[in-house]
């Protein structure tokens, strides 16, 4: 597969790519290597690996980071209640005489371990692996990560290691709330993810919604372009100008002037001081 | 054509991005995927595997255009570190009898306790060094997401259960879990501009202290905002302070408060390094920009934060008033004003950091 065709499979599931993403994800796909997706939010990161996924036909495992995540909730759980009453129907059955070397051998099997994301994309690969906002998550899990993501192998003290056959597609996407570790940086490639220009974020409107008429779809990029110019507290992302569109679809609205636009101010701004600054600005006509 | 590779990350690493060994052979491989006849390939092969935050991409587009153009890029000129810089600032200071160790060993702790770091001789500073490196900080701490073990709250089931198999299946007594807490952020933010450069050593050397025991993001405030927060995290302070003064550029500059805190706020603070931490303030609220948009950037930093204490080195001293422009737009959105001028001083503001 060459990056032109990759563009079009992704092009065909409704991601415009630009040939940036393209070749990060060519290369990601290529070297094997994580792609470390870095940008404002609503430019498209974690859409970049749902599109990837569906034009490759993997399966999508996504992590969703946060505060506090740690292995029990990306890797791998014992399933407790369930190894508790497996051995007490062990117990009812052996009346008495049950083995306990061979019952506690029988609790750390297979069946009892709940793969959580991380364990279930080694297991289920070829598959693509998101893991959302890495930046949320703390440095220790960071770490964690990078074992795994290196090796592409977990080891379970009471089972053995699981390797991956193939290594999954991986992609990390992060905010920048926090400056992630440069060890975990260095692993992958790495993408900063601009908005787009203003061709691209018409494409992006008119396939996203095709009852939206090509003028309104420029007339909205264009005025998503000033805002992003205002120096704003959060400018707006694609994901805005899409919310955007598809609420004056609903209002029936087939021209933005400004008083449609201030009634549907709510939908790209979402700060009062954002929406006072753009008014007193006078950008939306 | 390998060594024109390795050439040009060569040329990116002098423009002032760090790549190592390990970026470019990925940037080697990545080319080798792809077509360099392409000039777009050759571009992105690079941009995505030599770069590692966005800071690098500028240099990177400045040193593409002027390598594969036929022009090496131009040297990063390198900067003093901060400790020669400071020397020389010390150098009247040196010059009055009292130099080296006999005036150290003469300075007694108690009195370079109380004693404004303005007014040190470099052996008093160097002492003072020692001193602000042996003072241990404990981070304020808030209530976390995650239950943990208690000797009441709510039952935990799970623990529980586990004690009844321990005990054969008979009735255990109840266990109980409770939130327990994690240590709450600290922002610092230095004013490094002229009027404050008699401070700033200490005040890095303080920050180092600070982010070593709990997760601190550190910025100087100037003309421009730095972030220095990684060079900080380094373990040896000599070098983390080294690399700090290098990254600053706008040391002893002029101030532009409002505006720096505005950057900080965009880049970092809103999308979280400001959100439920304590922020400190370091400046003297001299502001040379416009101390509407200061008082403007602090209510919001205000709203954000948990937390706003200005530490300003004049208040403690005799007939302080605050007149400063940027300190009556900052007062009404801070916290706590309060010294720090002395060992003494930033000693309390542990302590202020501690309780916020």
């Amino acid at each position: 597969m060459t990056p032109d065709e990759l563009a079009a499979e992704l092009d065909r599931v409704g991601y415009l790519p630009d040939a940036g993403v393209t070749t990060a994800a060519f290369l990601a796909l290529r070297m094997h290597r994580p792609l470390f997706c870095e940008g404002e939010p609503g430019t498209g990161k974690t859409s970049l690996a749902l599109a990837l996924a569906q034009a490759m036909s993997l399966p999508l495992i996504r992590l969703q980071c946060h505060e506090g995540i740690d292995a029990s909730q990306a890797l791998y759980d014992w399933d407790f209640p369930r190894q508790l009453l497996h051995l007490r129907a062990l117990e009812a059955a052996a009346d008495g005489a049950l083995d306990p070397d061979a019952a506690e051998a029988s609790l750390y099997t297979r069946r009892f371990l709940l793969a959580r994301p991380l364990l279930r994309a080694l297991e289920e690969s070829p598959c693509v692996l998101l893991v959302d906002e890495v930046d949320r998550a703390d440095d220790e899990f960071e770490a964690f990560l990078l074992e795994v993501l290196d090796t592409n192998a977990v080891t379970i003290p009471e089972l053995g290691e699981i390797r991956a056959l193939v290594p999954p597609i991986v992609i990390l996407t992060s905010n920048r709330t926090r400056e992630v570790h440069d060890a975990l940086k260095r692993r992958c490639l790495y993408h900063w993810v601009d908005h787009p220009d203003l061709a691209r974020e018409v494409a992006i409107i008119r396939r996203g919604l095709p009852g939206v008429s090509e003028r309104l779809a420029s007339q909205i990029a264009v005025a998503v372009g000033k805002l992003r110019e205002l120096d704003l507290l959060k400018p707006p992302g694609v994901a805005e100008s899409l919310d955007w569109a598809r609420a004056l679809s609903a209002l029936g609205r087939t021209e933005l002037d400004a008083e449609t636009a201030a009634v549907t101010l709510g939908a790209v701004l979402k700060y009062r001081e954002d929406a006072t600054r753009a008014v007193a600005s006078g950008v939306l006509g | 054509m390998l060594t024109g590779y390795v050439g040009f990350a060569r040329a990116l690493r002098r423009a002032g991005v760090g790549c190592g060994p390990d970026r470019v052979r990925a940037y080697v491989a990545a080319v080798e995927h792809l077509d360099p006849g392409r000039r777009d390939d050759l571009y992105w092969a690079g941009r995505l595997t030599l770069c590692g935050e966005p800071d690098d991409l500028p240099r990177y587009d400045a040193a593409f255009d002027a390598w594969f153009g036929g022009v090496e890029p131009r040297r990063v000129e390198r900067r003093k570190p901060l400790a020669t810089r400071l020397a020389s600032l010390n150098g009247g200071a040196e010059q009055d009898g009292r130099t080296g160790r006999l005036a150290t060993a003469a300075s007694d702790v108690e009195v370079l306790r109380h004693k404004d770091i303005a007014g040190l001789t470099a052996a008093e500073k160097a002492h003072l060094g020692e001193l602000i490196a042996a003072l241990e900080p404990v981070p304020p701490r808030r209530r976390a997401l995650r239950t943990r073990k208690a000797k009441s709250g709510v039952p935990d089931a799970s623990r529980t259960l586990r004690a009844m198999l321990a005990a054969g299946g008979e009735p255990a007594k109840p266990r109980y879990r409770r939130k327990g807490t994690r240590p709450r952020k600290v922002v610092l933010l230095i004013d490094v501009s002229g009027s404050m450069s008699p401070y700033a050593d200490a005040l890095l050397r303080f920050a180092h202290v600070v982010a070593r025991a709990m997760p601190t993001e550190v910025c100087t405030l100037g003309t421009r905002l730095t972030r220095v927060s990684r060079q900080l995290g380094h373990r040896d302070a000599e070098f983390a302070l080294t690399s700090a003064a290098r990254a600053v550029p706008d040391y002893e500059g002029g101030t532009r408060l409002g505006e720096t805190i505005k950057v900080f706020l965009d880049r970092w603070g809103q999308r979280g390094a400001a959100r439920r931490a304590v922020v400190v303030v370091f400046s003297d609220g001299w502001e040379r920009g416009d101390p509407a948009l200061l008082g403007e950037q602090l209510a919001r930093l205000r709203r954000l934060a948990h937390a706003v204490v200005w530490v300003n080195p004049h208040v403690g001293k005799a007939g302080y008033a605050p007149t400063q422009s940027g300190i009556i737009a900052a007062l009404p959105h801070v916290d706590r004003l309060l010294a720090g001028h002395s060992l003494d001083t930033l000693r309390h503001l542990l302590k202020e950091i501690n309780r916020a």
